[in-house]
């Protein structure tokens, strides 16, 4: 795909970013649309985003992988202007989003978690509401509410209740509704959550689209695919802490192999059958459901397999994905 | 522009409101159909005022109080819980205490207009005697919101619902409702219930809508107090209300 092609630049590009300190100074936050230098949340005993850095250059798409209660909402949260930290530095556009929340949120779209439509209000009249919270004038919102509709594959919705949407549609209408200020930065936090393949892969495309048209994405995710195929970058998130940070294909390359053998002895034998499978590939995962070998070339750890008098009930060899990623970071999967 | 905002998202509220003219229903009910038995005794108990007259102040009142006990309840727990509309905005410029403002103004607008309603009626019936009636209107959506905005931060700090509206239309507004001097003088109550009229928002604006629509005489200084009553009510809820939103929705 084209996209790994992009990735090629990036990875230089972060070996040279991790080769220096991180630098708080005015030039950084000028460089950067979003900056978070030691990004602490807590509440009460619990701490949900523990000493966190990461900067986001304009016009990149930027992801937080994790599983659930990693701690991602929470980092949306205060990056949106909602939630205050608890310390560390966090500037948006080189504003303090503590200091000057209105400001900072005047600039950006917000794709929550839970959708938050107005169910009672017609689709269209959502679009225009919303951009009075901005105070922009109707005479600019109602062009504006037709385009995003189109844009939104919705125009022949416009009149109908938000009830009456599908889960697709709720989420292209929350997404539409979030562009209506023309934001510089979209918050995106799982955006495809609850959605079928279908709906999934449209709402990619709009995401490709607005990408094209130089917005900078935030998302947060917990499905692979969906890191692979829309950030440039991603940092991978687990108990509040980052693991990792790099593309996709970078961080896949850094701590993966090139290809997985997945095999299945059944669940009997599966926890019991990793001694004899020693040696075969670089490293050995043992999963309730499956044993994952990593090797270079899994067809021919396969066939390591078939020579040991070994005969497991399924077997499959694929690319290495985020997902093993995540397992190699934290030991455990990523969708439980 | 954040005033205009702010009425704007008032507007949006009052698109989704409807029965204004329900309580009017309840006035003929009431004050036209219970009247005429209560009339046929004897008025020397109402201050020398028809049945009419003397309720029709004290229903407009009560409807408020009703009003704000249904809009100041279920809708903030949708906006904070179920539906989480105050997030839509809270996602914009607004900042939480104008999300709670646009919430409290868009039903202070339905006050007004629902008692303006209730007012022409009550009017058409000629139960207004005085000049001054329509002061009744305003002092109504006085009355709502001191019961409502303390009302607004009580439901702003509810997490989860556990029946509690339900408790407080059972145990505040309803005995509110029968003990406030609404359908018979105060003071015809024994003082062991009389108490509840004297920290009831409904009593102290029915009273106080009485002197403005037949001139129903009580000492001035009372009149002063109900108005500060009503008002420090109101401003404490309000305050109260903003620091709960503020609160909740910068956690």
């Amino acid at each position: 795909m084209s996209t790994s092609v992009r990735w090629v630049p990036e990875l230089v590009s972060k070996e040279k970013a991790s080769s220096l300190p991180p630098r708080s100074d005015r030039k950084d936050a000028d460089e950067y649309v979003i900056s978070a230098q030691n990004l602490s949340k807590t509440y009460g005993d619990v701490t949900a985003v523990d000493d966190i850095s990461f900067n986001v250059p304009a016009g990149e798409a930027f992801g937080l992988l994790g599983p659930n209660g990693a701690g991602k909402s929470t980092t949306m949260k205060m990056i949106g202007g909602v939630s205050q930290r608890t310390s560390g530095q966090l500037t948006i556009m080189g504003l303090d989003p503590d200091q000057h929340g209105p400001e900072v949120r005047a600039h950006l779209g917000v794709v929550p978690q839970q959708d938050n439509l107005d169910e009672e209000l017609r689709v269209r009249d959502n679009l225009l509401v919303y951009g009075r919270y901005f105070g922009l004038p109707m005479s600019y919102l109602r062009p504006k509410a037709d385009e995003l509709l189109e844009f939104a594959q919705l125009t022949d919705k416009a009149k109908s209740k938000v009830d009456a949407l599908s889960g697709g549609m709720k989420r292209r209408l929350t997404i539409a509704r979030s562009l209506i200020n023309e934001p510089r930065i979209l918050l995106l936090d799982e955006p495809t959550t609850g959605l079928d393949p279908q709906a999934r892969h449209i709402l990619w495309d709009r995401l490709f689209r607005l990408k094209e048209q130089g917005v900078t994405l935030i998302l947060t995710t917990h499905y692979m695919d969906e890191a692979e195929q829309l950030c440039d970058r991603l940092i991978v998130v687990d108990k509040g802490k980052i693991m990792a940070e790099g593309s996709p294909a970078s961080l896949i390359r850094e701590y993966s192999t090139r290809e997985v053998l997945e095999l299945r002895f059944g669940s009997e034998r599966n926890t019991t059958i990793g001694a004899e499978l020693e040696g075969i590939g670089e490293r050995i995962e043992t999963l309730p459901d499956r044993v994952l070998i990593y090797a270079e070339d899994g067809e021919a750890a396969l066939e390591q397999v078939s020579a040991r008098g070994l005969h497991p009930l399924t077997s499959l060899v694929r690319r290495s994905s985020l997902e093993d990623v995540f397992l190699r970071l934290t030991g455990r999967s990523l969708v439980d | 522009m954040e005033q205009v905002l702010r009425v704007m998202k008032g507007y949006s509220w009052t698109i989704v409101m409807y029965g204004v003219g329900q309580p009017v229903a309840y006035l003929f009910a009431m004050g036209v159909g219970l009247a005429t038995l209560v009339d046929a005794n004897s008025t020397s108990a109402f201050g020398g005022v028809s049945y009419l007259v003397f309720i029709a102040p004290a229903l407009l009142v009560s409807a408020s109080v009703m009003t704000a006990a249904n809009e100041f309840t279920f809708p903030v727990m949708d906006g904070f819980k179920w539906r989480r509309v105050f997030y839509g905005p809270h996602a914009s410029p607004l900042t939480p205490s104008q999300i709670a403002s646009g919430h409290a103004m868009a039903i202070t607008l339905r006050f007004v207009v629902q008692s303006a309603l209730y007012f022409v009626v009550v009017a058409i019936f000629g139960a207004s005697p005085s000049g001054w009636g329509w002061v009744s209107v305003l002092v109504a959506t006085l009355a709502g919101l001191s019961f409502g905005l303390p009302l607004m931060a009580y439901s702003a700090s509810i997490k989860e619902d556990k029946g509690q509206f339900a408790m407080v239309m059972r145990f505040i507004v309803m005995p509110l409702f029968l003990f406030s001097g609404t359908f018979f003088p105060l003071d015809t109550l024994p003082l062991v219930v009389r108490w509840v009229g004297w920290i009831s928002p409904i009593w102290h604006g029915t009273e106080l809508g009485r002197v403005f629509s037949y001139g129903y005489e009580e000492p001035p200084l009372l009149t002063i107090f109900h108005v500060v009553f009503l008002v420090t009510l109101a401003i404490v809820g309000w305050i109260l209300t903003k620091r709960q939103f503020e609160k909740r929705m910068a956690s």
